[in-house]
């Protein structure tokens, strides 16, 4: 059964009058207990698809087509006030910066609690003793004595625990992590990344993953969606994705990668750039750069389908029956 | 040597304390020493607060060394009058991570490249133009772009400037402080491969400053390990990556991800994160977090010590486990 249900999912930007589909007939699935990792470049449309998620849109951008549907119960339609009960209790939160998401005037240990009482209404001594719990388990050591510290007395490592302790206070259905170790350490990173792979395990939620690096979707995620401009370009099993990466984006981007464990002649490097949001071509996006791009590439999107549970899905013209050739090499 | 870093030592002096704030001293690079040949490329990395941009900082003299030589094609430049050390910046560039910052919001490309080779007196007249014009063909960015402003530029373009702003000057050193650390892989890719051939075809040598393990090991020939000022370990960039011997570099080498989920990443046996630079701990400054701690270590700092074809600063480096990671 699916935590979460992404159905043919359209985002709309009203730029000055013109409006663009930033994202365009996304649809996935997270399953319980699964890690799906959104992946791609500054651009593709991965905060957008969050943000659509979490109903947190900016004024200018609304949901016109499909559906977002949390444990059966379809949320786009939700009105904000019940919206806010969601966000927090039944949707967690990671983000990039945990001083955006913490306040700097109050204590941790008040943060944390304050959705304990609010979603679950604990009193002030059960959510205290709550709180505490929680901190350990986000392994931040002698949490009792730290629960009346303010976030800037603790490191960024430290910060972004609190964030993941708030964040599943209520014990969420699904936890969404924006980008959630990038300005961090690689040695905190990989701490942190642990962290949420172990709590998931133990609280079976879905979480999404929305990061940049390819390097930790292989070690930390179970399926991958790869986004570029608005649209979700292949998806697959994270094995299937590093071992026949079908889309020439999804291609290109894992060629372009160099590594640590062993040496690369020439990293290879995709021409030209993210197409801003105010010119997203009609056709494929990605088509201005494909070395294999069609005159159908032009004309239209290529379709979509509905992923499977471990199907390995992508959304290219190479790859429709009866479309001019099959890719090589 | 084109280069030749020696215990090179940087102290900051920084206000703590309240109600009254006291003057400490920040020792942010305790002894450095490196060395950087021509057409080669160094990498320096390890995690924030090292002290590697302090390095990079204290080369140039942007910060000002509190000890030791910093040897620049034969002359010491550590303590070279600023006047003289002038004469000499051409040879010695500097590309940033974001290299917006270092570029007038209102000046053209083409103007901000031109004030470069005027400052120090490279060409006159018509050959400023040439220069320019030469050095933007090299890194790949239209003719046009002389006559723009860089917000008109991505962030890709944008390093590319940087790197041509450099080049009109001919140097024969880049100190490259994280120059790919902002942008996107495959961005980043083209920015690697350009400077891999100016290293290639130009002969310019570079000291590589990132904290991304994948990017050195792609284009430094040489790598040194930094940890809380000091170098701990120092070698081929292939023979540290692939069979790293301080536990330090271990750490790193084992929670750096791997694009490929057949690999599992062996678990993670570290904990806890690097202690402030204000106050370094005692002996060997890694052992509160090494999992081979012994008695030497809490007591006697380690000095760098040819072990295994590289230079370790470890008490233990001959005697350690074998790695688990190793290839």
């Amino acid at each position: 059964m699916s935590v979460l249900d992404v159905d043919n999912l359209r985002t709309t930007l009203n730029l000055n009058g013109r409006a663009c589909h930033v994202l365009r007939d996304v649809s996935f699935r997270v399953a319980e207990g699964e890690t799906l990792a959104i992946v791609g470049e500054s651009g593709c449309g991965k905060s957008m698809l969050a943000m659509s998620i979490m109903g947190l849109l900016p004024s200018v951008a609304r949901i016109t087509q499909g559906h977002v549907v949390l444990d059966g119960h379809a949320l786009e339609k939700e009105p904000e006030r019940a919206m806010e009960k969601i966000r927090g209790a039944r949707i967690g939160m990671v983000f990039q910066e945990p001083m955006t998401a913490l306040n700097p005037v109050f204590t941790v240990g008040a943060q944390i609690s304050e959705p304990l009482r609010d979603h679950l209404g604990l009193s002030r001594r059960d959510a205290r003793e709550a709180a505490i719990e929680l901190m350990e388990k986000v392994r931040i050591p002698s949490a009792a004595s730290r629960y009346t510290s303010y976030p800037h007395e603790f490191s960024g490592g430290m910060r972004q625990r609190v964030v993941i302790a708030l964040a599943i206070a209520c014990g969420p259905r699904l936890l969404i992590a924006d980008e959630p170790t990038t300005a961090l350490d690689v040695t905190v990173q990989r701490q942190l990344l642990d962290l949420l792979d172990h709590l998931q395990d133990e609280g079976r939620m879905g979480m999404l993953l929305i990061t940049h690096n390819l390097a930790i979707v292989a070690g930390h995620a179970d399926r991958v969606v790869v986004m570029y401009g608005g649209d979700v370009v292949e998806s697959a099993t994270v094995r299937d994705l590093f071992r026949n990466p079908a889309h020439p984006y999804a291609r290109a981007l894992l060629a372009s990668l160099p590594r640590v464990d062993r040496d690369l002649s020439e990293l290879a490097s995709i021409p030209g750039r993210v197409p801003p949001l105010a010119g997203l071509p009609d056709g494929c996006r990605f088509k201005d750069r494909c070395p294999h791009a069609m005159d159908i590439c032009e004309q239209m999107p290529p379709p979509t389908e509905m992923p499977g549970e471990a199907g390995h899905n992508v959304r290219c013209w190479l790859h429709v029956e009866g479309g001019e050739h099959a890719a090589d090499g | 040597m084109l280069l030749t870093v020696d215990a090179l030592r940087v102290i900051y002096p920084i206000k703590r304390g309240w109600p009254v704030p006291g003057t400490h001293r920040l020792t942010a690079v305790d002894g450095v020493g490196f060395s950087v040949d021509t057409g080669e490329a160094l990498g320096i990395v390890g995690e924030s607060g090292c002290g590697k941009s302090t390095v990079a900082r204290a080369i140039l003299r942007l910060v000002e060394p509190s000890a030791g030589k910093v040897v620049f094609a034969g002359v010491d430049i550590a303590r070279l009058p600023l006047r003289r050390m002038r004469h000499l910046r051409p040879k010695l560039q500097m590309i940033f991570q974001d290299p917006a910052a270092s570029l007038s919001p209102r000046m053209r490309i083409g103007a901000a490249l031109a004030e470069a080779i005027r400052v120090h007196d490279i060409a006159k007249g018509n050959a400023i133009n040439d220069l320019v014009r030469n050095a933007l063909d090299e890194v790949g960015l239209p003719p046009n772009s002389v006559d723009r402003y860089p917000h008109e530029f991505s962030g890709g373009q944008k390093q590319r400037i940087g790197i041509a702003r450099a080049l009109v000057l001919s140097p024969d050193l880049i100190i490259a402080d994280e120059p790919v650390s902002a942008l996107d892989v495959s961005v980043q890719a083209q920015i690697l491969n350009l400077m891999a051939r100016l290293k290639a075809e130009r002969g310019i040598a570079f000291v590589f400053i990132s904290h991304d393990l994948g990017v050195v090991r792609h284009f430094c020939e040489r790598t040194s390990v930094m940890y809380l000022g000091q170098v701990i370990e120092s070698g081929a960039t292939r023979a540290i990556f692939d069979a790293p011997a301080h536990p330090y570099t271990r750490l790193l080498r084992s929670v750096s991800p791997v694009p490929d989920p057949e690999r599992t990443a062996a678990p993670l046996v570290f904990e806890g994160e690097p202690p402030s630079p204000l106050d370094p701990p005692g002996g060997c400054r890694f052992h509160p977090r090494c999992p081979f701690v012994t008695g030497v270590c809490r007591t006697t700092m380690p000095d760098l010590r040819p072990v295994a074809a590289r230079q370790v600063a470890c008490h233990h480096a001959e005697s350690l486990p074998a790695n688990e990671d190793a290839p």
